[in-house]
């Protein structure tokens, strides 16, 4: 299996997860890259993302995999998707992995917090996340229930970014049970809605394994 | 990108239609452009990123190094409420510039449902949206489309409009704006010397005067502006500007493929088609041209499917060649072919068979109407054996699902004519149980109605539009005529149309209405979100006006039209001669067969129609 690593940054985070897929498709297409199509009735190109991303989150360490119709250069391959992307998506990286998308454990984030009219110093976000532990409640359709957040991240950062600004990195769960940047953040309102920022941008930086290494 | 534009994009539905930043949209340098220019579209992205025009005139325009012309569409509602609360001024996409601060702002106007969105993007990009505001040079504000073969309507905003095709014509007002500006001119200095241009029409240089009746009696020219502009068109297409890129939107729009423009005009004489008369005379692309524009805007794009595009695609002369020649690139590249508008009297499987070979769903006939009599009226030349036939065809050929298009209200109909219309759904199912190569998977026909909207330029220019209980009462008198469970009747409101028709015939008080119905929050109307009949006619009668006036009343003869200073090529005579004809129920023969000398070669110099 080929696999891509790429980036989605500035306008193109703005892009829903099913409008890459079909971008995908036609950066391939402009390189002149056939990608296999699946057998059947309606046969559509085999191209598998290991996690969907939000829309609005940017993310340097986006994987896809894909499989071509003849065997292509994978070493020359991001220069020649890159050539034909659409602003804000470039190609990293191409190469042959076996490592299946479930062993993915970890994702390393960053949030841009943004305070309009109140000062906050990275070392009052810093307590509330090192708490013991931070319950939150978690809502279905049915229940409520409550949700100790506490083990589902680890390695949390904040710095000041500027004014008004904060820059807090994270490295999240994936899987089950997995924690979202944003349920990251919504602790704060949830919790001490003093300290919730007016606005959080987010990024993907890097997506780990178990053994806490970069997964490829 | 700013963060409060960010931020705001984050809530609203869709977002990347707000963002620009597709692939191969052109971006230069501001400083070293001389004239920016905003295209606007009165609508949604998705709808506007699907018009040919947009990307033809796009890519003209940026051929002039000296220009830029970027891209701007109507706001959804959610998307317009964060503007207007974060003070965000209506921007360009390439850029992200407010479109206020441009040169010149123009709109695409396609359909008349679309003019209460121009005052409402005017009004959002910080810009007066009445032509007398705005003292100023720049921003110059001009329309080109369809809808400008009566401009009347928009008259009290827009600066001038281009009247017909505006690969040259555009060029030409825009290196004049450049010019204005470089040597200083004021503004009234500008608009009489862009009347100048052929094909502009400059609204405020003409003053319209009424009679007792209501009805115009005159719109008199002033400042040397033409007594009657003259619609511009592109004698030669392969030699006009045809994009070999097209800009690859990263969300998905409304046609979100490759289209390629056949030609233009069309050769049949349909009475009620504005489209028909418009753009008359029929001029082509050629086979090769069309050939090497598919391959580079398909490769230039990774898109997977290409649609031909044009009034009516079967009279393509050389169709036959030109699918062959793109099958033979498209199918090792498993890239599919569409073709819309075919018509249904000469409807070939062996063509149908090549083009699709995997979906066999949705194929539309438009017979729009029932009887034959009433057929030959509009002059759709087209018999019920051929339609039969064609049905024949196509349920052999395994298709179950077919869509039949009619229009209730037009000229002459009687209660005959609409139930004649459910006598032929009937028959059509007759046929497929006759003919249906598989039965087991039952059939399904699609019978809808549309209440017809009399449109200037067209034979029918002079009729009253029927009522909008009168079309309810022919929905009923049909519905109750069809019993099949196989055939579904869907009906189109008739309050949509009726506006429509009292905004295409409309002479420049309706502007008023326009302003009342912007003023009460009225923008997208094309879209039943948004269109709210009640606002309409409240915005018409505090305006002092009656729709009916305009869409319901039957003109007479020797009626002064706010859209005659617009010539089209074909002529007001030919037109009323066509309407005798149609009351006699005698059809006219296609170019093809003969010409019936409607006016519009005189639009050509160096060759004869359809050439
Ligand atoms: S001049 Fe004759 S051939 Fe040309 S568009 Fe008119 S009727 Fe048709």
């Amino acid at each position: 299996m080929s696999r891509l690593l790429f980036k989605k940054e500035g306008r193109a985070k703005f892009i829903s997860h099913l409008d890459l897929m079909r971008t995908m498709q036609r950066v391939f297409i402009r390189a002149g890259v056939k990608i296999k199509h699946t057998e059947g009735f309606n046969p559509h190109p085999y191209m598998n993302f290991a996690m969907p991303l939000p829309v609005g989150t940017e993310s340097v360490c986006e994987l896809m995999d894909f499989e071509t119709d003849a065997p292509i250069d994978l070493a020359a391959l991001p220069a020649a998707l890159n050539a034909v992307c659409p602003e804000g998506i470039e190609a990293l990286e191409a190469f042959d992995s076996d490592n299946k998308f479930k062993y993915i454990k970890w994702l390393d984030i960053e949030a841009r917090l943004f305070y309009y009219n109140k000062v906050h110093r990275p070392e009052e976000l810093m307590s509330f996340y090192g708490a013991e532990s931070i319950i939150m409640e978690k809502r279905t359709k049915r229940s409520v229930s409550q949700v100790d957040i506490k083990p589902l991240f680890t390695g949390l950062t904040v710095e000041a970014a500027g004014d008004g600004e904060l820059l807090l990195k994270a490295r999240l769960a994936v899987g089950e049970p997995a924690l979202s940047p944003a349920q990251l953040i919504s602790a704060l309102s949830q919790i001490s809605p003093e300290l919730a920022p007016d606005y959080a941008a987010f990024k993907r930086r890097e997506v780990i394994d178990k053994d806490m290494n970069p997964f490829r | 990108m700013e963060q409060k534009l960010e931020r705001i994009l984050s809530r609203v539905q869709k977002p990347a239609r707000y963002t620009g930043g597709e692939y191969n949209e052109i971006v230069k340098d501001k400083s070293a452009v001389d004239l920016r220019v905003a295209f606007c579209f009165p609508d949604t992205y998705e709808i506007g990123m699907s018009n040919l025009g947009l990307q033809i005139l796009y890519g003209a325009i940026n051929r002039e190094p000296e220009m830029w012309c970027e891209r701007c569409f109507a706001p959804w509602g959610d998307m317009e409420e964060e503007l207007r609360r974060e003070k965000i001024p209506l921007y360009a996409l390439e850029s992200g510039d407010p479109i206020g601060d441009f040169d010149v702002i123009a709109f695409s106007l396609g359909y008349e449902m679309a003019y209460t969105s121009v005052l409402n993007m005017l009004e959002l990009a910080g810009v007066p949206y009445r032509a007398s505001e705005r003292k100023e040079l720049t921003p110059v504000v001009f329309a080109g489309g369809t809808s400008c073969v009566n401009p009347e309507p928009m008259a009290d905003f827009l600066d001038f409009c281009v009247l017909g095709e505006g690969e040259e014509a555009d060029i030409e007002a825009l290196r004049l704006v450049e010019r204005a500006k470089k040597e200083g001119w004021d503004k009234p200095r500008f608009l009489r010397e862009v009347s100048k241009i052929p094909g502009v029409y400059v609204p405020s240089l003409y003053t319209p005067e009424y009679g007792e009746d209501g009805t115009l009696r005159a719109l008199t020219p002033r400042d040397g502006a033409p007594e009657r502009v003259t619609k511009r068109i592109i004698e030669d297409l392969d030699s006009a500007f045809y994009p070999d890129r097209a800009i690859v939107p990263s969300t998905e729009i409304v046609h979100d493929r490759v289209v390629l423009e056949l030609f233009r005009g069309c050769v049949r004489g349909c009475r009620f088609c504005q489209a028909g008369f418009a753009y008359r005379p029929v001029r082509r692309h050629g086979t090769e041209f069309l050939l090497e524009k598919a391959k580079s805007l398909l490769e230039s794009s990774g898109y997977e499917e290409i649609t031909l595009s044009s009034l009516s695609t079967s009279d393509f002369k050389g169709l036959g060649e030109l699918t062959d020649g793109l099958l033979d690139w498209c199918e090792p590249r498993r890239i599919s072919l569409s073709l819309p508008s075919l018509r249904a009297d000469n409807f070939s499987m062996d063509l149908m068979e090549r083009v699709q070979k995997v979906r066999k769903s949705g194929l539309t006939f438009a017979p729009e109407a029932g009887s034959q009599r009433l057929r030959d009226v509009i002059n759709k030349n087209v018999t019920e054996e051929e339609l039969l036939n064609s049905c024949r065809v196509a349920f052999e050929g395994g298709w179950n699902t077919l869509k039949l298009y009619f229009m209730l209200g037009l000229p002459t109909e009687t209660d005959e004519d609409v139930i004649a219309i459910a006598k032929l759904a009937n028959k059509v199912l007759y046929t497929w149980r006759q003919y249906a190569s598989n039965k087991a998977r039952g059939v399904k026909i699609t019978v809808s109605t549309s209440m017809f909207v009399p449109k200037p330029h067209t034979p029918f220019q002079w009729e009253a539009q029927v009522g909008t209980e009168e079309y309810l009462r022919r929905v009923r008198l049909l519905r109750d005529n069809i019993t099949s469970k196989s055939i579904t009747y869907n009906w189109h409101s008739p309050e949509v149309s009726l506006i429509e028709a009292a905004l295409s015939r409309g002479d420049r008080r309706v502007g008023k209405a326009l302003e009342n119905v912007h003023a009460a929050g009225g923008r997208l109307d094309s879209w039943s979100d948004y269109f709210d009949f009640e606002r309409w006619l409240r915005a018409f009668s505090d305006a002092g006006l009656e729709p009916g006036f305009y869409a319901s009343r039957e003109r007479g003869e020797d009626e002064v039209f706010p859209w005659d200073v617009i010539d089209l090529g074909v002529r007001k005579s030919y037109l009323l001669r066509e309407r005798h004809e149609a009351y006699a129920g005698r059809v006219t023969p296609d170019c093809r067969v003969k010409c019936m000398g409607c006016g519009a070669n005189c639009l050509l110099e160096g060759r004869k129609c359809d050439e």
